[in-house]
Order: structure tokens, then sequence, then C-alpha cells
């Protein structure tokens, strides 16, 4: 259990955290979502006491991490940032942060072996790739059997195996009644992980819920149809809360209507139609849409983005 | 990746984090970087080298009826070496774990953060200390061995011999220590390399642009020079133990200063 309240911090001038508060419980995963720079990696170091915040408080399973006589008993964390001196070995680099808490040396190898790194576990961790030192990071999380597991995108330099690998042991931790807390700028990671979400954008907190109801309060209901009678459709069903793009000539994109909605309609106007398909909002696009307007470089991004993925409106408007 | 995953294996969640396990963990972190073994190697190999080479050019280059009156500063010439090696290995031994990014595992794991400073100077000091005084006693026989056929050798039973030698042991300790502590203020390698050496070599010569009873008045009491008397026989405005208890006192202060700081800032 992480309890966040009121969390504040400040770089110079930068807000990096605002007023934040949020709970993350255990036996399900909780992503932390937000784009880079959102204040994802500041609110970990804040759970983990390396840095203070300027105000408000987080404790885990109900103390400051540090009051914690045991922290890697309490928290196991893999930060975004590299925390592995380069000219240690795997092995070694474990066993001083296993011998700080008195946990054996056969921990160290247990978890070595778990994390697939048997045959380099001697070799200087500065010779690692990007992935390895992934899974050493995931290792020393683990070290103390943590109640709450914390990754800063963990996903980072892992190949598509690695990949399925972290999610099934994310699943599996939480499985355990653990509290798993995963932080992501990914929204598609999200959506395959898991079972609750945290927004952040800027700092500040813009969602806090269930991944199905953060999918529900943020889909529109858009409906795409293909007729011969276009045009006859769109004054069929005109109305206030009714917004049609035409994708093509004979394809729109009708927002507004259920499906059902729109095939009664049609059917009351005697319009024939050849396709009629209730959109799927993904994660991804809900996501892009609350953080509108949090992100600073919102105005740039648009502009590179828009030849890819505005470009079927604009020639559904010339046409 | 190895294939599925089933739960993490348990691990008892009895233990606590105690100054003892971070000092074994600080005594595994120092014996596990090759770097540290060189500079700790560099430091022995000068001073017992140096014990043979620089008195054995001396009694090469001996004037018929010259008699060397400080054949103890031939024997531990190599100290001078040695203490570049052992400040600049204090320095890393805290700033490696800044620039590698290790700090924030370590202080994870030891969020009181205190006992991690205690643990490293205990176990960097402990380290330089059983490796430095048998090499300035193997370099004073060395040398003796050197300079005995030429009559020019001091006595291991004369005053003082065996002060120098245990004190060049505990001097290369102490310029250790004030170097990690200086490494745990500055945080950065080549800062704390930079300001190492700049108050150990470059302000003695500096002080030389100080009106002259000023530079009298206070060279005595810089670092090196107040702690290099405790490995000289003769000489200098303070007694041997002085010179070394001044030293110990800015190790102390820039200890202090780490502390406080280590307890302030972000990690």
């Amino acid at each position: 259990m992480i309890e966040a309240r009121n969390l504040t911090k400040h770089y110079g001038d930068t807000v990096a955290v605002d007023d934040l508060s949020f709970t993350v419980k255990p036996g399900i995963v909780t992503g932390f979502l937000g784009p880079n720079g959102s204040g994802k990696s500041t609110t970990m170091r804040l759970i983990l006491g390396l840095d203070a915040p300027d105000s408000g408080s987080v404790t885990v399973n109900g103390k400051h991490y540090a009051d914690h006589p045991a922290p890697l008993h309490e928290v196991g964390a893999l930060l975004e940032a590299r925390s592995v001196h380069t000219g240690r070995s795997a092995y070694n680099h474990l066993l001083a942060l296993a011998q700080t808490h008195g946990i054996p040396r056969s921990r160290v190898d247990e978890l070595i072996d778990l994390v697939g790194l048997s045959s380099v576990a001697r070799k200087r961790a500065g010779q690692f790739s990007l992935g390895m030192g992934q899974r050493l990071g995931i290792a020393a999380a683990l070290i103390g059997d943590p109640d709450v597991c914390m990754f800063d995108e963990p996903v980072n330099g892992l190949d598509p195996d690695g990949i399925r690998w972290i999610r099934d042991l994310m699943k599996a931790l939480a499985r355990d009644g653990r509290t798993v807390f995963l932080s992501s700028h990914l929204m598609s990671e999200m959506a395959l992980t898991a079972d609750h979400l945290i927004v952040v954008g800027r700092g500040r907190l813009i969602a806090d819920a269930s991944v199905d109801e953060f999918l529900r309060r943020h889909s529109k209901k858009v409906v795409r149809v293909r007729s011969p009678q276009a045009e006859e459709l769109v004054a069929a069903v005109a109305g206030p809360d009714v917004s049609v793009v035409a994708l093509e000539p004979g394809l729109l994109e009708i927002e507004g209507l259920t499906a059902e909605q729109v095939g009664e309609q049609a059917a009351r106007s005697g319009i024939v139609l050849h396709e009629l398909t209730p959109q799927q909002v993904t994660l991804e696009e809900a996501f892009m849409d609350i953080t509108q307007g949090e992100l600073e470089f919102r105005a740039h991004a648009h502009l590179e983005a828009a030849p890819e993925t505005e470009a079927p409106e604009t020639e559904g408007a010339a046409a | 990746m190895t294939g599925s995953v089933g739960a993490l294996p348990r691990v008892s969640h009895t233990g606590r984090v105690t100054q003892a396990r971070v000092v074994l963990s600080e005594w595994t972190k120092l014996r596990s970087v090759r770097s540290t073994l060189w500079s700790l190697f560099v430091a022995v190999v000068f001073t017992i080298g140096l014990a043979a080479l620089v008195p054995a050019v001396r009694m090469h280059h001996l004037r018929p009826g010259e008699h060397i009156d400080n054949p103890l500063e031939l024997t531990l010439a190599g100290i001078q070496m040695a203490q570049l090696a052992v400040g600049v290995l204090g320095v890393l031994v805290v700033s490696a774990e800044y620039s590698t990014g290790m700090i924030r595992a370590t202080m994870t794991a030891a969020p009181k953060r205190l006992p991690v400073l205690w643990a490293k100077a205990l176990v960097y000091g402990s380290t330089v200390l059983a490796l430095m005084v048998p090499s300035a006693f193997i370099a004073f026989f060395i040398a003796h061995a050197i300079l005995q056929p030429h009559d020019q050798a001091v006595a291991f039973g004369a005053q003082g011999v065996i002060r120098s030698l245990f004190g060049a042991g505990l001097y290369l300790t102490v310029i250790g220590l004030f170097g990690l502590a200086l490494g745990a203020i500055v945080r950065n390698t080549a800062g704390g390399i930079a300001l190492f050496a700049g108050i150990m070599f470059v302000l003695p010569p500096l002080m030389n642009v100080l009106p002259a009873s000023w530079n009298d008045a206070a060279s005595p009491y810089l670092p090196l020079q107040a702690g290099e008397r405790v490995l000289q026989l003769q000489g200098g405005t303070l007694s041997p133990w002085e010179g070394f208890g001044i030293l110990c006192c800015y190790a102390v202060a820039a200890m202090v200063v780490a502390a406080l700081l280590l307890k302030r800032r972000d990690v």
C-alpha cells in the first residue's frame, strides 16, 4: 500500500510534482501513466525517500520509507535511471544489497536464476546490454521479497520475450497479494498489464480510476458507417450532440450516437448501409485526449503528428 | 529471459538494517571493484618500491665521507605517491557511487543514510591502515638493508623510528578518510579529486604569496605539513602528534560537513 498526500516537489523554478494525492492498493497492478517529464520518476524518488518533498508526505505500508527497519522487505524498486556500479559484477551488486538486511547468499543465486542472468552473473555490470541491466535492476528490486514492487519504465530496452516476461512477472506479483506500481509513458503497455490507472501530467493528478472505468469515462461513442447515400444519412442523424466527419466519399464517422441508433435511424429514413461498425476507443486515444492541454509541448507535438493522424480527416473535409 | 513466472520465492522478513550489516555490505563493495584494488596496489608498490629505489640511487651517488642526515626521509619517499593514490581512492569510494547511480541503490537499502557514510569510512580506513602500516615497516627494512652497508642507516630502535612507521600508516589512513569526506561533499569524481589535490598540493606553494610572517605562522597548520610531522624524525613547529592531531581535525571537520549534507540533500 502506497499513500501519497498532497505531494509537492520543485527543482528550482520547475514544479516536478504538484499537490499529488493517490493510493496504490495491494493485489492489483496499478499503472502510473504520464508523458515523459510528467513527474513519475520524481514521485517514485519521493516514495523511496531519495528526495524529500517540499510539502505533503508519502508513506509505504503506513510508514515513511526511511522509518522502516528493513525497507527492502517492504519495497523493491526498479528506477528508470541505472543504479548499478559499472565496475562490479551482478553477483556482488546483489550481494552487497542483500547484506544490508542479512539476506542469505542463497537468495542472491535464486534471484540471478529467476531473472535469467546466471551465465553472466560474474561479469561486470558495465558490460551488460540495456536488457541485461534491466533484469539486474529487477533482481535487485525483488531481493528482499518486498510487499510493494515499483517499476519505473520496466520494459525499456527489453526484447519482446523480455517484455512478456515482465508483464507475467508483474501479474504474478499482484496475484501474490503484493502492491505493484508500474510507471510508463506508453498507454498500450498499461492496457496489457494494469488493472488500475493513475494518470499524471505536469506533476498533477489527471485521473485515478480502474482501466475499465477510465476507458468507459473517456470513450466517445463513435460509429463508422459506409453508405451510398451518405449525404442523406448526415441529414437524417443530425442533432445537437451529434457530429459527423466524412472520412472519404461514402464513409462517415458519427460521434454521439450508438451503432443501434444510427442503424434504426437509417432504416426509418430508408437509407442503405454497407457497413456499420462501432469504433473502440483505445486507451492510447483516451490518454492523448485527457492529457491535451496538460502538455507544455503539445502545440509542437501536434504540428509534428498532424500529417499522420489527421490526414484522413483533412481529405474528408476536402471531399 | 526464463519462461513462465511462478510466484516469487519467499525469503524470511526477520532481518533488519544494522550498522554492522551495512559495514559488511560496504566491505563487499570495496573489494569487488577492480579500480579499488589497483589503487591500493599502487599505494603499496610505491611505498615499498621507492624504499628500495630512492636509497639505492642515493647511495650510488654518495660522495666519500658524506653523511646523510635524513635516512628515514629516503625510506618513506613512497608515502608521497601513496598519499595521492589513497586520497584519490577515498574520493572515488563515494563519488563513483554518484557517477554510476549506485548511490540510489545504496540509499534505498540503507535509507537512514549516515550508517553508509560511517561504514564507508570504517571499511576504507581499516583497509588502508591494515595495508599501509605493514608496508611502512617492510619499506623500512628494505631501505635499512640498502643503507646499512654504507653505514647510513638509522637503527630500528632509534628514538621516533617506530612512531614514524606507525605514523606513516596512520597518516595515509587519515588522508584517505579526508579524501572520502571530500568526495561525499562534492559528489563528483573530477571535482573531488581537484579539491583534494588543491588542498593538499596546491595550497602549500600558494602560501608563498602571503607575507613571510603570515606564511610562517599558517603553513605548519595546513593538512599536508601538519600531518607529515608524524612520520618525520626531526624538525617542525609542531610536535609529531600535534601535527597529526591537526590533520585529524581537518578530516573530522570534512566528515561532519559530509554527514550534514548527506542528511539534508536529495540523493
